[in-house]
């Protein structure tokens, strides 16, 4: 046990030097810093004094080691674009994306569950064949096409539909920005306030979408698997209720992955709110990152980039540490799993 | 490619023959037998089939050409699909904003789309193919070394770094050479983020193909490692590679359709399905659906009808779950 931990965190580390690496040599080898620092008129000898005390005469090694001592500091230097320091841009976005993805993510778990195990239990009845035909289309449809979709049924026809149908059907939602948010600290909430819960819904369903018809799909296969068990044979054949059997034996059984598996799915959430934020204009950390890279803001993406790595090291040594605990047979398994897309 | 034919690679008929006798037990076959059962799966391949043809023949399919500024008129601008009021018989899918027909710019962007699809699926293919051989049958070090990158890059996903490839090329490269190369940096981008499935695919089967018999009457009668690999080991993985395949095509279409809406794939000059939908999209509150829509619309279906084909391939190779 402790040679796996410790294993995997070197392995972690590791992950994380190289992203900080390519981070790094965004920073050293696209374009010259002071460049983007300093105007026309600054002398040559001016440049490198500057170049001297900003210490970027020194070598490779101790500039990297500096970058990744800043870095774990949470300093990642000035935005070029914006001109203020990247750690206060971010932090001012997180907390848009964290509340978009977990309603996203609580969408996804809530409605994708049930959904699979019924799939699971009926599999020839009809609503689960609508099911099943509804997530190819949801894993058919990009991400942005089901928010521009969204967006031209509730925000642009909305009304036009409610006149052609001659009663109020289709409510008109927000489909731009977060609405009114609430300052707690330093985070920014949208759940205190109705335009701000309002906003949250077309992004939220766009972004859950794709997840849920994963969820569903991954519940119904492991319900398939483990309802052909043998113990699910022999607890029929104890005369057990039906719900008994389908609830209390089978569903149990197939949450492990599913929970280890959502867990995982997190940070693909994460990764995916960068469409959403793009489609709905919301105010997150994508969004941020979209423009840097449009604006070749390098600090920014730099940060972006450490950011994202650690979170998804973070996610993946934990979700690994829960396999080793909860259940070792899932350790050969959990490649394939985590192997969509 | 029918399963168990372990002994493809020893030594037999001539080529010719050989083919021929694989076209004849295709259509004698499951596959075959299973795909006249399926409806759906033939409308699917019907559908990818019109997709494919008008994409390598569109300057024969399409009415306009989309790229030719003298065809463009700006007073067309905006026309609604025919079917609407104020419709033009001359465009079936109305007009964009400069007076491009739209369904011309669909198929010049289905080109476009399947072309950066096509391309970086057969170059992911490649790579993990040549990755998961030599890893699978090598083992030791090599086997280890390919593997935990494998690990490393599963932990992120595709689109991310598919993102971060191309946005790194973007910042890297000047700005004109860039509108010069952005195909290949596309391919590059989308390919190196799906490798790894068919790596880890190819080598389990290595593994499992090395320790045969076969295999090892191929070495012990002194056939180079190399020409073991290709000629013995990888017909005999190749079924899974292609389920994978046809499944990421779909996949790296929708990805390179999502780069170019994130405005970092393919550039406005030569629009892509996904080019188009971001350009329309600007006019979506504005009541022109249709500029946007109709390649949303072209996108969906392809991506679904591959899909679907991808599906029944995966489950027509598998007899277990017949």
């Amino acid at each position: 046990m402790i040679a796996f931990v410790v294993r995997r965190l070197l392995q972690s580390i590791l992950v994380l030097l190289a992203v900080g690496f390519i981070a790094f040599s965004l920073f050293t080898y696209v374009g010259d810093p002071i460049n983007n620092m300093v105007g026309q008129d600054t002398t040559l000898a001016q440049r490198a004094e500057l170049r001297e005390r900003l210490g970027l005469d020194d070598p490779f090694v101790v500039q990297y080691g500096r970058f990744l001592l800043n870095a774990a500091q949470g300093d990642f230097g000035i935005s070029y674009r914006h001109r203020r320091p990247v750690a206060q841009l971010i932090a001012e976005r997180v907390p848009a994306t964290l509340e978009l993805s977990l309603v996203a993510a609580a969408l996804a778990l809530f409605i994708g569950v049930p959904m699979g195990v019924y799939t699971g239990l009926h599999r020839r009845g009809f609503l689960s064949q609508v099911f099943l035909a509804l997530s190819l289309i949801g894993i058919s449809l990009p991400t942005f096409l089901i928010g521009i979709l969204l967006i031209l049924v509730f925000g642009v026809l909305s009304q036009d539909i409610n006149a052609a149908i001659g009663f109020h059907l289709v409510p008109q939602l927000p489909t731009f920005g977060r609405g009114d948010t609430v300052q707690l600290g330093w985070w920014s909430t949208g759940f205190l306030t109705e335009s701000g819960l309002l906003a949250l819904i077309l992004p939220s369903i766009t972004l859950a979408l794709f997840q849920m018809t994963l969820i569903m799909r991954l519940v119904r296969s492991e319900m398939l698997e483990v309802l052909r068990t043998d113990y699910i044979k022999f607890a029929r054949a104890r005369g057990l209720s039906n719900r008994a059997v389908n609830f209390g034996h089978a569903l149990k059984n197939t949450l492990v992955p599913v929970i280890t598996i959502t867990g995982l799915q997190l940070g693909s959430i994460i990764a995916f709110a960068l469409i959403t934020e793009q489609v709905f204009q919301w105010p997150g950390m994508g969004l941020l990152f979209i423009q840097a890279i449009s604006e070749v803001d390098i600090p920014v993406m730099a940060a972006y980039l450490m950011l994202v790595g650690f979170f998804f090291v973070v996610i993946n040594l934990v979700v690994d540490l829960l396999y080793y605990v909860v259940d070792p047979r899932l350790r050969a398994d959990k490649a394939v799993a985590a192997g969509h897309q | 490619m029918a399963v168990g034919e372990e002994h493809r690679g020893a030594a037999g008929p001539s080529l010719g023959a050989r083919l021929v006798d694989g076209v004849r037990r295709f259509f004698d076959g499951d596959i075959w037998y299973s795909f006249t059962r399926s409806p759906v799966v033939m409308v699917s391949a019907a559908v990818t089939v019109l997709f494919i043809a008008s994409a390598v023949f569109a300057p024969l399919v399409a009415p306009y050409d989309p790229f030719d500024l003298a065809s463009i008129d700006l007073l067309d601008s905006s026309l609604p699909p025919i079917w609407m009021d104020g419709g033009d018989p001359r465009f079936l899918l109305g007009t964009d904003a400069q007076g491009r027909d739209m369904l011309s710019a669909v198929i010049y962007g289905a080109r476009i789309s399947l072309g950066v699809g096509f391309a970086s699926v057969v170059f992911a293919m490649l790579l993990g193919i040549s990755l998961g051989l030599l890893s699978g049958y090598l083992g030791g070090t090599v086997d280890a070394v390919i593997m935990r990158i494998a690990d490393v890059q599963l932990t992120f996903p595709a689109i991310l770094i598919a993102l971060l490839i191309d946005g790194l090329a973007r910042t890297v490269l000047p700005r004109d050479l860039h509108g010069q190369v952005w195909f290949y940096v596309l391919v590059l981008a989308i390919g190196l983020s799906f490798w790894v499935q068919y790596a880890r695919t190819v080598r389990g089967s290595a593994m499992v193909e090395r320790s045969k018999e076969y295999v090892q009457a191929a070495r012990v009668i002194g056939i180079p490692p190399l020409v073991i690999m290709l000629r013995h080991v990888l017909p005999n993985v190749m079924g899974p590679v292609l389920v994978i395949a046809t499944i990421n095509l779909a996949i790296a279409v929708i990805t390179e359709a999502t780069l170019s809406f994130l405005g970092v794939g393919v550039p406005a000059t030569s629009p892509s399905l996904g080019t188009l939908v971001r350009v329309g999209n600007d006019f979506l509150f504005s009541g022109e659906w249709w500029i946007t829509i109709f390649p949303g619309a072209a996108l969906a279906i392809l991506v679904l009808a591959v899909n679907l084909l991808g599906d029944w391939l995966r489950d027509a190779l598998n007899p277990k779950l017949r």
